[in-house]
């Protein structure tokens, strides 16, 4: 069979392996080699060592977009997964009008990011106009915006996920655990959690990545202000290749190193967790 | 234990929680749709009060919001690259993944790595280089950036699609083909129809990401056509202050159809979440 199979090689897999080598790895291998480079229309690059990577670990933009981007992360992994899983716990109890109340959480992620920035630009400058205030007048106001919208959109999301795996954990194991004395705080510490165990690792993965990525909420909902203080590294490095021509190579060295960040961030936390797994 | 599964199943206090919650929840978009029929001066002074006859302008919103963003426009041309491409990548990725997961070799394994680690690549680490692939190759208009899509999209796909076919037993096709079909025929009319329940969760994934795109779109094919999310950002401006009213209309014009398409397919879409993050 596979042997057959082997001749059509080129008829399974050609317009896939196309697209995938002009739209990623094409452009990733040039990524990496531009990023030592100073150019404006990649034709025209000049070899420039590790120049472009001294510069983006002295500019302010980015250790400020670094800093304000892993601030937002903790405090919306922390807040998006606790808040899911006590939704979760909630709708795994039977109680009456579950698939409604999931059909309206999970709701918000289906609206794009321009159009979530939009939806909370309005409501919480709403809310600080009775303060005298506006989004764009303190960083903080931004930074709690962010975290707001990004659980708006993500708790569903979480929440589906660890229903699935709250599932999954044998109720005979939750008897087996009442039975032997263990309060409800015990059994799901000792019992249910170890199980759920591959939805968190997935949950986290999400919400670390997304946290990392975000730009469309970002661009919406502050853009940055006031002064590039609530922006965040994606946006950062946007601004500095459609921004600032001639910079367009710090730009590149920039995302090398995001992109080593969150892939070295995301394989600790997958090796970190899928430790933790256990089988029931 | 029965008794106390009902017990639990009426639990008034979880579920009045489950309503409040649920109530916050919806209340964004209901903002939203309330402030679309006010006058565009007095949505950003009182947010959470209900039209009057004073603020009440009727359509008026919808009517200049349309024409300042060409929104039918832009929606037809959304709805063109989201079908597009997800149709292309269904059925491509399903015929990249079958045969890497079926031939056995260096090169096979050496590709599904490849997809697999484009996952956790950021979009912006071959932001600048996949736009100039894409004008280079003249992929930046609406029909090419199809292709883009499927060479960047192809890599959650292909990786679900291969969990999926590893789990379909050999000897169906060993069978058919013994029965004279060649692996053409053998996956168009034995393996595709099984991959079904996986085509759907890789098209509603892909779905949700494509729709909501903002930045790819916005850099390969520019402002001379405007996707949804684009079209709204663009009423932003680059001087002066947002028309509120116009703004309004438009996220209620952008929010409504999904919200139908989810109520629609509700759950396929909460399957195929499942499904991807457990196989993610």
């Amino acid at each position: 069979m596979q042997k057959q199979l082997k001749k059509y090689f080129l008829f399974f897999t050609i317009p896939t392996l196309l697209a995938f080598a002009i739209a990623f790895v094409i452009p990733f291998l040039l990524g990496i080699f531009l990023s030592f480079t100073q150019f404006t229309t990649v034709t025209n690059a000049i070899w420039v060592g590790f120049a472009n990577y001294a510069y983006v670990f002295t500019d302010p933009d980015f250790l400020q977009a670094l800093w304000f981007t892993a601030a937002f992360a903790v405090v919306s992994v922390i807040t998006i997964n606790l808040i899911a899983f006590l939704f979760a716990l909630m709708l795994t109890r039977g109680i009456r009008g579950t698939n409604v109340f999931r059909t309206i959480f999970f709701m918000p992620n289906l609206i794009g990011g321009i159009v979530l920035g939009y939806i909370w630009q309005l409501i919480l400058n709403g809310i600080l106009y009775r303060f005298d205030a506006t989004l764009t007048v303190s960083p903080v106001y931004g930074f709690w915006g962010l975290v707001i919208l990004m659980n708006w959109q993500l708790i569903g999301y979480m929440m589906v996920i660890y229903i699935a795996g709250l599932q999954n954990v044998p109720r005979d194991l939750i008897e087996a655990a009442g039975i032997d004395g263990a309060n409800r705080l015990q059994t799901l510490r000792n019992v249910t959690l170890p199980l759920v165990m591959p939805s968190v690792t997935i949950c986290l993965f999400l919400t670390i990545s997304n946290s990392f990525k975000l730009f469309d909420q970002n661009l919406a909902l502050t853009a940055g202000a006031p002064s590039k203080k609530t922006t965040m590294l994606a946006l950062d490095i946007y601004n500095t290749f459609y921004g600032k021509s001639g910079w367009e190579g710090v730009g590149q060295a920039k995302a090398v190193v995001f992109f080593l960040m969150v892939g070295l961030i995301v394989l600790a936390q997958l090796l970190i967790t899928r430790r933790r797994e256990v089988e029931s | 234990m029965a008794k106390a599964a009902r017990a639990e199943g009426n639990h008034p206090v979880v579920f009045t929680v489950l309503v409040i919650l649920a109530a916050l929840f919806i209340s964004p978009i209901l903002i939203v749709f309330m402030n679309s029929f006010k006058g565009r001066f007095y949505i950003s002074d009182t947010p959470f009060e209900l039209p009057n006859s004073e603020t009440f302008v009727g359509l008026t919103n919808y009517t200049s919001g349309v024409a300042k963003t060409g929104f039918f426009q832009a929606f037809g041309l959304s709805l063109f690259i989201t079908v597009g491409s997800v149709a292309v990548i269904v059925l491509f990725t399903a015929m990249t993944a079958y045969y890497i997961t079926r031939v056995k070799n260096g090169l096979t394994s050496a590709l599904y790595y490849m997809f697999t680690f484009s996952m956790i690549v950021p979009f912006q680490m071959v932001m600048f280089t996949m736009t100039k692939t894409a004008n280079v190759l003249n992929l930046d208009n609406p029909v090419g950036i199809i292709f883009i899509y499927l060479g960047f999209g192809s890599g959650l796909s292909v990786f679900l699609y291969s969990g999926f076919v590893k789990s379909i037993p050999l000897e169906i096709e060993e069978a058919v083909m013994i029965d004279g079909y060649n692996p053409i025929q053998s996956f168009f009319k034995v393996i595709l129809p099984l991959l079904k329940p996986i085509a759907i969760t890789v098209a509603i994934l892909n779905v949700m990401w494509i729709w909501n795109d903002y930045l790819l779109p916005l850099l390969v094919i520019g402002s001379e056509y405007k996707t949804v999310p684009i079209a709204i950002q663009y009423l932003k401006g680059g001087y002066g202050s947002i028309d509120m009213g116009a703004m309004m209309a438009m996220l209620v014009l952008a929010i409504v159809p999904i919200i139908i398409f989810y109520l629609l397919c509700q759950r396929y879409i909460i399957e195929g979440v499942v499904a991807g993050a457990v196989k993610g």
